[in-house]
C-alpha cells in the first residue's frame, strides 16, 4: 500500500467498521451503506479528496449477497492519491444514500446508476431518467440478468417474416 | 408503434424558477438537432428575454450500450468498442483500455511500443484539439479557422492511416503492445508534421487570439471557479483553465511520460478565453512530446512475448505446434483474466478518462465502466451559463469541448 494512504485507512478504521483489500497496487475499502456519506465527507474535508472521479457499480450475479458493489473512486489532487470505496448491496431493492451533498458530480452519476442498475439513491434531488429513453424506468440494462438483445440476420427466405415483427417506425 | 408522449412542465418543476410556471419566462428547447450542440445534445433553456435563467441539459440521444456490449465480448474483441466512445480521441481510448487490460492481467509492454503509443496519442490529442478549435471558430462565425484546422487534422489522420490502415477507428494499440510495427515512412511523415505545424498554430493565433470581436465574445464569459469545477468532477483543460494544475501525465505518469519535458498550461481566469488559451498552448506542448518521443524511439519488438495473451506471429504458425495452439486458443476463446477489478485513468484531450475493468476469472469482462470526461464536464454547464445570453451559451458549450459519444456511451 502507498505509505501516504496508511494514516487515511487508519482513520477510516477508527471511525467506521471497514475491511479493505488490495489488488494490483490499488486499495479498495469496503464499508456499509449507512456510513458511506460520513466517510466521503471525512475524506473530502480532512484528507483532501476533492474529486469524485467515478461512481459506478459492478453486478456480481449469480452471487446475490452481496450482489452489487457500488464504487466510489476518489482522487486527491493535493496529495496525489487514489482511493476506492465500495459499498456491497444485497439483491432485491438496493438503496444507497445520495452523495450529491458531498460531491455534486454524484448527481448525474447516481441518475445513471438508477438507470443502469436500479440502485436507488435515497434523497436525490432530481431523479429523472438520464441516459435511457422514456418508459425505461423499470428496466435496468447493465444488470447481468438483462438480455443483450440482437438483430435477426435477414436472408431472402425469411426477410418478410422478420420485417413483420421488426419494430420499424411504421405509419 | 411507439406512443407519442406528452411532456408537461411538471417533470421540470424543481429545476426551473417560479416565473416559468406562470409563463413570465419562456422555456425554449435547443437541440437535439442544433448545429452548435456538437452532436445530439438537447438543452432546455428558461429565458428571460435573451438572458438564461436556467439550463437543463438532456443527454442520452447517442446511448449505444457500449458498456453492456463489452461484457459479451472477449478482452481482445471488446477493444474495437473503445474507439466508438470518443470518436475524436480513438487512440487515447485504445490506450486507456489496453492499459486497463494490461494492469488486470499483469502484462508487460515493450519500450518501443510504449514510445509509439505516446506519439500516436499525442498526435491524436492535437487532432482532437484541432477539431475543437475548428468547431469553436465555426460557432463564433470564424469560418476560415475551420478550414485551416481540418487541413492539418487531415495530415494526422493520414499518419494514423499509414500505421493502422484506418483514419479514425484505428484499434492500433493492442493489449501487450501494438498491432504491428510502424511502417518505414512513419518517421518522415511525423517529422514533416513537426516541421510545418508550429507555423500553422501561429496562423490560427493570428486569426483569433487578439481578434477584438473574438475577445468580446469570450472574455469574462462562462466563468468557472476551481472549487465548483472540482465539485462537478471537471477535469482536463477545463480544470486547468480554472487555475488547478492537474494533469495525469505529470501527476501520475503512465506510458513513460516522466521522460519527456513538457509544461502543463494553466490559466487562472476560468472563463471561455482561458479555456481557449490552454488548449492552444497544449497543441504546442503535445508537439514537443511527439518530437522528443520520436527522437529517442528505441528499437525492438512492439509486442509482449507472453504467448498466453499475445497471439504468435503468423510466420510461426506453420512450424510450431505451441504457436498454433496459442493462436487457436486466443482467437476462439480469448485469455482469462483474474477475478478482481482495477481502475486505470489517463489524460484524454478532454480530461480524466478512466476505465473500471472487472474480470470474473473467464475470458470476458464482468464489467467495464468508462469514466468519460465529457460527461462530468457537461454536468457543470447549468452553473456557468446562468445570466448569460443565448449566443454566449453557444460559445460556452463550444469551449467545454464535449463529444456526445463520450457522454452517452
Amino acid at each position: 500500500m502507498d505509505k501516504k494512504l496508511e494514516p487515511i485507512i487508519q482513520a477510516l478504521q477508527e471511525n467506521f467498521s471497514i475491511t479493505f483489500e488490495e489488488f494490483r497496487g490499488e486499495t479498495h475499502v469496503f464499508l456499509e451503506a449507512e456510513t458511506i456519506i460520513a466517510a466521503l465527507t471525512l475524506l473530502r474535508d480532512k484528507y483532501d479528496f476533492e474529486l469524485l472521479s467515478a461512481l459506478s457499480a459492478i453486478d456480481f450475479l449469480p452471487q446475490t449477497s452481496p450482489r452489487y458493489h457500488v464504487i466510489y473512486q476518489l482522487t486527491s489532487l493535493a496529495r496525489n492519491l487514489a482511493l476506492q470505496l465500495r459499498v456491497p448491496l444485497a439483491d432485491g431493492e438496493p438503496h444507497i444514500p445520495t452523495a450529491t451533498g458531498v460531491y455534486e458530480v454524484a448527481n448525474w452519476r447516481e441518475r445513471e446508476l438508477r438507470d443502469m442498475f436500479g440502485i436507488i439513491p435515497d434523497g436525490h434531488p432530481d431523479l429523472r431518467i438520464l441516459l435511457l429513453p422514456e418508459g425505461w424506468e423499470d428496466k435496468h440494462p447493465l444488470r447481468r440478468d438483462f438480455p443483450l438483445g440482437y438483430e435477426e440476420v435477414q436472408f431472402t427466405f425469411n426477410v418478410d417474416e422478420i420485417n413483420l415483427r421488426k419494430p420499424y417506425a411504421k405509419e | 408503434m411507439a406512443q407519442l408522449q406528452e411532456v408537461s412542465i411538471d417533470q421540470f418543476k424543481h429545476l426551473v424558477s417560479e416565473r416559468a410556471l406562470t409563463g413570465e419566462t419562456m422555456l425554449l428547447n435547443m437541440g437535439p438537432q442544433h448545429p452548435s450542440t456538437h452532436g445530439v445534445l438537447r438543452v432546455l433553456l428558461e429565458l428571460d428575454g435573451e438572458t438564461i435563467v436556467n439550463c437543463i441539459p438532456d443527454i442520452g440521444y447517442l446511448h449505444t450500450g457500449i458498456e453492456k456490449n463489452i461484457e459479451a465480448k472477449t478482452y481482445l474483441k471488446a477493444e474495437v468498442m473503445s474507439d466508438r466512445l470518443d470518436y475524436m480521441n480513438t487512440t487515447g481510448n485504445n490506450l486507456a483500455y489496453c492499459m486497463a487490460v494490461e494492469k488486470l492481467v499483469d502484462l508487460d509492454v515493450p519500450e518501443r511500443a510504449i514510445a509509439i503509443r505516446v506519439i500516436l496519442t499525442e498526435l491524436q490529442r492535437i487532432a482532437s484539439h484541432l477539431v475543437w478549435l475548428a468547431a469553436f471558430g465555426l460557432d463564433l462565425a470564424a469560418m476560415s479557422v475551420f478550414l485551416y484546422c481540418f487541413r492539418e487534422r487531415e495530415i494526422i489522420l493520414d499518419i494514423l492511416e499509414l500505421c493502422s490502415g484506418q483514419r479514425m477507428m484505428t484499434t492500433y494499440i493492442r493489449p501487450g503492445g501494438l498491432w504491428r510495427d510502424v511502417p518505414v515512412e512513419f518517421e518522415d511523415a511525423v517529422r514533416n508534421f513537426i516541421k510545418i505545424f508550429p507555423k500553422r498554430i501561429d496562423e490560427y493565433e493570428a486569426l483569433m487570439t487578439k481578434n477584438p470581436i473574438f475577445l468580446d465574445r469570450l472574455i469574462g464569459i462562462g466563468k468557472l471557479d476551481a472549487a465548483t469545477a472540482l465539485q462537478h468532477g471537471v477535469t482536463g483543460p477545463m480544470l486547468r483553465a480554472s487555475g488547478v494544475n492537474w494533469d495525469l501525465r505529470k501527476a501520475r505518469p503512465y506510458a513513460g511520460y516522466e521522460q519527456y519535458d513538457f509544461n502543463v498550461p494553466v490559466r487562472a481566469e476560468g472563463d471561455t478565453y482561458a479555456r481557449y488559451i490552454v488548449r492552444i498552448e497544449e497543441l504546442r506542448e503535445s508537439l514537443r512530446i511527439v518530437e522528443q518521443a520520436l527522437n529517442k524511439l528505441p528499437l525492438g519488438p512492439v509486442r509482449s512475448d507472453n504467448r498466453k495473451f499475445i497471439p504468435p506471429p503468423r510466420s510461426e504458425l506453420g512450424v510450431s505446434m505451441e504457436a498454433l495452439i496459442h493462436h487457436f486458443k486466443l482467437w476462439t476463446e480469448g485469455f482469462p483474466a483474474p477475478d478482481g477489478s482495477i481502475y486505470q485513468a489517463i489524460e484524454s484531450p478532454r480530461g480524466e478518462l478512466g476505465v473500471l475493468l472487472a474480470g470474473d476469472g473467464g475470458a470476458k469482462p464482468r464489467r467495464c465502466h468508462w469514466r468519460t470526461p465529457s460527461f462530468d464536464n457537461l454536468s457543470v454547464l447549468p452553473k456557468i451559463v446562468k445570466g448569460h445570453l443565448v449566443a454566449d451559451l453557444v460559445a460556452i458549450l463550444a469551449s467545454v469541448d464535449i463529444v456526445l459519444g463520450d457522454i452517452d456511451r
